[in-house]
């Protein structure tokens, strides 16, 4: 079976003329299927954007980055976006709806698996809501609800959505130890169910248990240490 | 999502509501004004129409000879013919005394004159000397006429120096142009405007047989007469009084204009109030984008609150308009009314409106990069 996410001689600039900068430095990088990598590292060494280029959200400036068998290189606007509905994306913060309920938050999710039907796709969100424990709090808007359940509402989006690679952007960072193991536990959990790949950046050293391998990241270098 | 910010909502639907009034407002008042203006010229029951090329509209008729109107009975097809003095006359009102200017129209009582039936049985009255029809709908500024008519009193008052009594009501309409109107026979407007000579007259109506082309015989008289005077039909008469207050004053530019501004001002508002709406809700259109979803889909979801918007806020500008039409009608006795033409001009305006301004505001949508919410 293919990587789920292949990397060669990645390299990523910001910035024009005297200003540019560059912030990504010949990274190589492969992900498994079902594979939990953790990415960490200072801030600012360039691991937010090494996420956003393979979750398709940037244009790839040079090296070879091929996501779900899908070569990013020279994919337009179109391609990048219909890969973006293959792959679930959780934020540092949960970025839900705050007009929508718990429950219409998932299905802004399911909603992108065109071939079901509306009651399908429903039952859906309905069953993912409560995979994460929230079968209580369907009609709740997100400002009703603490911060770990939030989180878990947005897992619960990216999920609904079937992704085969779920990137992850310090999802713990605005919650407290209890609540953040709990959530990564439950991530972990469920993306193992879905034969899910994960690639989670975080600072946060009370979860690095839960990975399969552990990359650091250090000026725009990887450093692959074995989880 | 703006159904989250009431405060927002109902400013985004004032506004709305606002052109839209703004914009029935002004088109009702310049429509009104065209359809009064020829209140009175819809009536004559003529098929054809003589008037001195010197006139320019109803408020300024000039004479041409008689003689001519009395050459068209020569065509076959002209039926019958009934000479119309025309002018504006200086009305005394009879309670306090003051003048003001109402339009006065003289013919012979023998002669057929408005369409409507229930005249011809009053203008009897006329063939008595000193006796006028007045229009019940004219404005209050020239007396209680109509009531103390209606109360069975004698109602006297002066034209000119002459008096006149008030021999029995007809119900014609104001116009811009003129703020009342009488009619009274030829015999009495001569003696009431002793300036105008008798073979003179402002307009000659004239009736053709059932049969007859109305165009095919304008042409004719046209030819035949010489150019000291115009032939018009009917309609072309009502046209030539509405041009002159559409083209020849700045009224009809200035109703237009104002709805332009309302216009304007409902587009300023939507736009400001979708703008903000969509900045303030950017990063949750650009995770929208980041999970896959199109910009197309976004784009819809501007339009579609740009369309409810407008849907809302016609209802209370469609209520507000009918009833201030009734309250100008109350108190200008224009016929300004809501028709359905307007009706659906105003609406498409509103949600012309609203789409431009979600267009414009779509602008916004374009960045919002996902890439920028990690």
């Amino acid at each position: 079976m293919a990587s789920t996410v292949a990397i060669e001689g990645l390299n990523h600039w910001y910035g024009r003329g005297a200003n540019r900068r560059q912030v990504l430095q010949s990274v190589g990088l492969t992900i498994e299927p079902g594979e939990v990598v953790l990415l960490t590292g200072p801030s600012g060494c360039g691991k937010t954007t090494l996420l956003t280029l393979i979750g398709a959200l940037r244009k790839v400036q040079e090296g070879q980055v091929c996501v779900l068998g899908q070569p990013l290189n020279a994919a337009g606007r179109g391609a990048r976006q219909r890969l973006r509905r293959r792959i679930g994306m959780i934020f540092q913060g949960h970025n839900l709806l705050r007009c929508l309920t718990a429950e219409q938050n998932v299905q802004m999710g399911a909603d992108l698996l065109k071939d079901r039907s509306y009651l399908a796709r429903r039952d859906l969100s309905r069953q993912w809501l409560r995979e994460v424990g929230l079968g209580d709090h369907l009609n709740k808007l997100p400002h009703d609800l603490s911060g770990g359940q939030k989180q878990r509402v947005a897992i619960a989006r990216a999920l609904a959505a079937h992704p085969q690679l779920l990137l992850a952007d310090e999802p713990t960072a605005a919650l407290d130890s209890t609540t953040g193991r709990e959530v990564v536990d439950l991530l972990k959990r469920l993306a193992r169910e879905q034969a899910c790949s994960v690639l989670m950046v975080t600072h946060d050293p009370r979860i690095l248990d839960v990975a399969d391998r552990l990359v650091r990241m250090e000026d725009g270098r990887l450093f692959c240490s074995v989880g | 999502m703006l159904i989250r910010q009431p405060v927002r909502l109902f400013v985004a639907l004032a506004g709305i509501s606002f052109a839209g009034i703004l914009m029935f407002m002004q088109l009702g008042f310049r429509d009104g004004l065209f359809d009064a203006s020829v209140t009175v010229h819809r009536r004559f029951d003529a098929d054809l129409v003589l008037i001195s090329p010197r006139s320019t509209s109803s408020v300024r008729m000039a004479g041409f000879p008689k003689r001519r109107l009395i050459q068209t009975m020569a065509d076959p097809q002209v039926e019958g013919i009934t000479p119309v003095h025309w002018s504006l006359m200086l009305w005394r009102n009879p309670e306090n005394l003051s003048t003001r200017s109402i339009l006065g129209l003289g013919f012979d009582p023998e002669d057929p004159f408005f369409v409507n039936p229930e005249l011809s049985q009053d203008s009897q009255q006329l063939s008595l000397k000193g006796r006028v029809l007045f229009d019940q709908l004219s404005r209050p500024e020239f007396g209680p006429v109509a009531e103390w008519f209606r109360q069975g009193r004698t109602v006297e008052s002066e034209i000119g120096g002459n008096r006149v009594r008030v021999a029995g009501l007809v119900s014609l309409g104001t116009s811009f142009g003129a703020d009342g109107n009488l009619l009274t026979s030829s015999e009495t407007f001569l003696d009431l405007m002793p300036n105008k000579a008798p073979g003179s007259i402002e307009l000659g109506l004239i009736r053709l047989k059932p049969t007859a082309d109305p165009l095919a015989v304008q042409e004719r008289l046209t030819a035949l007469l010489p150019n000291d005077v115009r032939v018009l039909t009917k309609q072309g008469f009502i046209d030539f009084e509405q041009n002159y207050w559409r083209s020849s004053t700045s009224i009809g530019f200035i109703f237009t204009l104002g709805a332009a501004m309302g216009f304007v001002v409902g587009c300023v508002i939507v736009y400001q109030v979708l703008y903000t709406d969509v900045s303030d809700h950017l990063p949750e259109y650009a995770t929208l984008m980041a999970m896959g979803y199109q910009l197309k889909t976004l784009v819809g979801v501007v339009v579609r609150e740009g369309l409810i918007l407008a849907l809302v806020g016609y209802i209370p500008a469609y209520l507000a308009g009918q009833a201030l039409y009734w309250f100008v009608r109350d108190a200008t006795r224009l016929p300004v009314g809501m028709d359905l033409s307007r009706a659906t001009t105003v609406f498409t305006m509103i949600l012309v409106m609203c789409m431009l301004s979600a267009g414009l505001a779509m602008r916004r949508l374009v960045d919002a990069d996902p890439a920028e919410i990690f």
